[in-house]
């Protein structure tokens, strides 16, 4: 991104808490400016000089973010959300409101569009920007409704073999009284179960916050991408903390525990791809994390156009499967007891005992 | 919110449900009278006053579902390889695990095999609260996956029995990725025109109803069980209003159309035979 912009957006910024160095220097520019404004000198050269050093400061402060930071630039307030990725990355939206079974949620936003030359049907949480817009819409966190909407408008894409892109932010799936009768949890477990299934690419973006099976409630797909600052969670690092430690101030530690940020993501293989943000957040510079989020877009949908159906609902179904056998192994007597096999099957094979091999965890 | 639960057990409690306590005589925590523990026992832990169902554990729930002896398990060594090295301020994944084994009947949160159910041959996985709250990670996941598959090969009836507080924290997303795992299986299972009956006992909340257990083709549940997405105690803290009577409870979601059966734990096996025999 250019310094221009830069300095524009800065100025309309809430610092995080750990920005402190870059706040600094955002307020000697200004006091700069308008120096020579009142005065007339000519302070260009020492700005400039300045927001070099900011630059600086924004690449050491973000190249090394704990966890805890990641969360907390994932849900800053001006972060882009799923209305500025439509505005600026869908052209021509419909958008279709009718669940057909019980009511519109305005946590969850769907309909058809164009992303580049492709349609595309697009979903996604919205969590609103303006108090009044965020209690619409439940702060991002959907209804049994929400996620039946959701289905059907896949539905409606598979119909017209229209690929299916999902834009994830959300803190989770709404916890209420409603939510449960009207069956948050079946809403859920039937949009994986379809999904799995679908006969259309799905690609599928974590955009801010990927919390729990809110989250994967519209997550299953062909290709799974998060943004480099964004999170995703099994829970939210407040819950973790008040669960394992009833308090939940501890959240930054139950962040760290959690292993949520998108390196660890790709690095348990749950991540296909980690989508760069511009210098200092999403929220620093709109228009570049929409165009790189729009690029990812473009180059996945060619690719999974070229595939074959029933090698995509294979490949899909195989990384589906293979999520977490990583994470299993044979407890230690499990292992023992394959070694004696093993080298009784080969006594008896060959007539004499066999070098033990290490038992696979394979099955 | 019912306050005083002294005569009949409502089934609402923000108490969880217990095992039978040891000792010759138990007070039941749902009619509060005291029962001979043997006469409980040999009425499938469930106090025979008033219905009450005392949890139990996988090994248990195995002896009074499946036909005697016809249990063959699978998979009994499977055990976590901890993907996150999960430690919180001193409290380690390891150290729960190890914990969780003495207290459970194997090595995790889930028993899978094939059994004989009145004769018919089934896929059955049963869970065990016992074990980390009956949580579901890799282990959970693969292991149900794998119950999944004899059910399609084989062409046998899939009986999973949950009991589990949701995914697994200390396996993070890999925990998460579980549901859509599982969930992906069923649709093989489903698209194979296998049966699945899944059955709901006290409790069911979390990630684990929100993937397998909410897909049966038949959802049955025992009588007064927790069956919910969020946990009750949740729901309180976010919205801060008193919880309906009932809430949460196997009858709430019968009367919600999410289950499609109550069954009492002594006819639990009649009823899936029955099942079963329209089905093939
Ligand atoms: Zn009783």
């Amino acid at each position: 991104m250019t310094e221009d912009t830069n300095d524009n957006t800065n100025t309309n910024c809430n610092y995080l808490s750990f920005e402190d160095g870059i706040a600094d220097i955002d307020r000697q520019i200004a006091e700069l400016s308008s120096l020579s404004q009142k005065e007339g000198t000519d302070n260009s050269s020492k700005i400039r000089k300045l927001q070099r050093a900011q630059v600086a400061e924004f690449k050491r402060i973000y190249s090394s973010l704990s966890p805890w930071q990641t969360v907390q630039v994932s849900r800053h307030p001006q972060r882009p959300l799923f209305g500025d990725y439509l505005n600026l990355m869908v052209k021509d939206f419909r958008q279709l409101h009718g669940d057909r079974t019980f009511g519109d949620d305005p946590a969850m936003v769907c309909g058809l569009g164009h992303i580049g030359r492709e349609k595309v049907m697009i979903i996604g949480q919205n969590k609103g920007r303006e108090t009044k817009e965020k209690i619409k819409c439940n702060f991002g966190c959907p209804n049994p409704e929400g996620y039946r909407k959701a289905l059907s408008k896949m539905k409606l894409a598979e119909k017209f073999n229209i690929p299916i892109v999902t834009l994830i932010d959300t803190p989770g799936a709404y916890p209420g009284i409603g939510a449960e009768e009207r069956g948050q949890a079946q809403a859920i477990a039937v949009n994986l179960m379809e999904m799995s299934r679908l006969k259309v690419p799905v690609i599928c973006i974590v955009i801010g916050e990927g919390g729990s099976g809110g989250a994967l409630g519209i997550g299953v797909g062909d290709r799974f991408a998060i943004l480099e600052f964004a999170y995703y969670s099994v829970i939210s690092p407040e819950g973790c903390a008040a669960i394992l430690w009833r308090d939940g101030s501890k959240a930054p530690e139950a962040a760290e525990a959690l292993k949520l940020t998108s390196s660890e993501l790709q690095r348990l293989g749950l991540a296909d791809a980690i989508i760069p943000e511009p210098l200092g957040g999403a929220h620093r510079n709109i228009h570049d994390t929409v165009y790189s989020v729009e690029q990812y877009i473009i180059k996945s949908l060619r690719q999974l156009k070229r595939t074959k159906l029933e090698n995509l609902l294979d490949t899909r179904y195989k990384k589906l499967r293979a999520i977490g056998t990583a994470a299993t192994k044979l407890s230690e007597a499990g292992v023992a007891a394959e070694r004696i096999k093993a080298s009784a099957e080969n006594f008896i094979k060959k007539g004499k005992a066999a070098e033990t091999k290490p038992a696979t965890t394979k099955i | 919110m019912a306050k005083d639960n002294k005569s009949q057990w409502d089934g609402f409690s923000l108490k969880p449900r217990r095992e039978m306590p040891e000792g010759l005589w138990v007070k039941c925590p749902g009619c509060e009278k005291t029962i001979y523990k043997k006469k409980a026992v040999e009425n499938r832990d469930v106090c025979p006053e008033c219905d009450y169902h005392f949890r139990i554990g996988a090994a248990d729930r195995i002896r009074y579902l499946a036909d005697e002896g016809s249990f063959e398990q699978i998979h009994t060594e499977m055990v976590s390889a901890d993907p996150l090295d999960f430690h919180f301020r001193g409290t380690t994944y390891k150290d729960r695990a190890a914990a969780a084994e003495t207290r459970a009947a194997g090595k995790e949160a889930i028993l899978v095999g094939k059994a004989f159910i009145k004769g018919r041959g089934v896929s059955l996985a049963v869970m065990d609260f016992n074990y980390l709250g009956g949580s579901m990670g890799a282990v959970v996941g693969e292991k149900l996956c794998a119950a999944i598959d004899k059910a399609i090969e084989e062409k046998l009836p899939l009986i999973v029995v949950s009991a589990s507080g949701g995914a697994r924290m200390h396996e993070g997303v890999v925990s998460l990725g579980q549901m859509a795992k599982t969930s992906a299986a069923l649709a093989r299972l489903d698209d194979a025109g296998g049966l699945f009956i899944s059955i709901l006992t006290d409790p069911t909340t979390g990630g684990v109803t929100a993937s397998f257990a909410m897909l049966g083709d038949v959802i049955i549940a025992e009588p007064k069980a927790l069956i919910g997405f969020a946990g009750p105690r949740t729901i309180l803290e976010t919205i801060k209003v008193e919880l309906p009577e009932g809430f949460q409870r196997a009858e709430f979601l019968l009367e919600h159309g999410f289950v499609d059966m109550i069954v009492h734990r002594k006819d639990m096996r009649s009823e899936i035979a029955r099942l079963i025999d329209y089905t093939c």
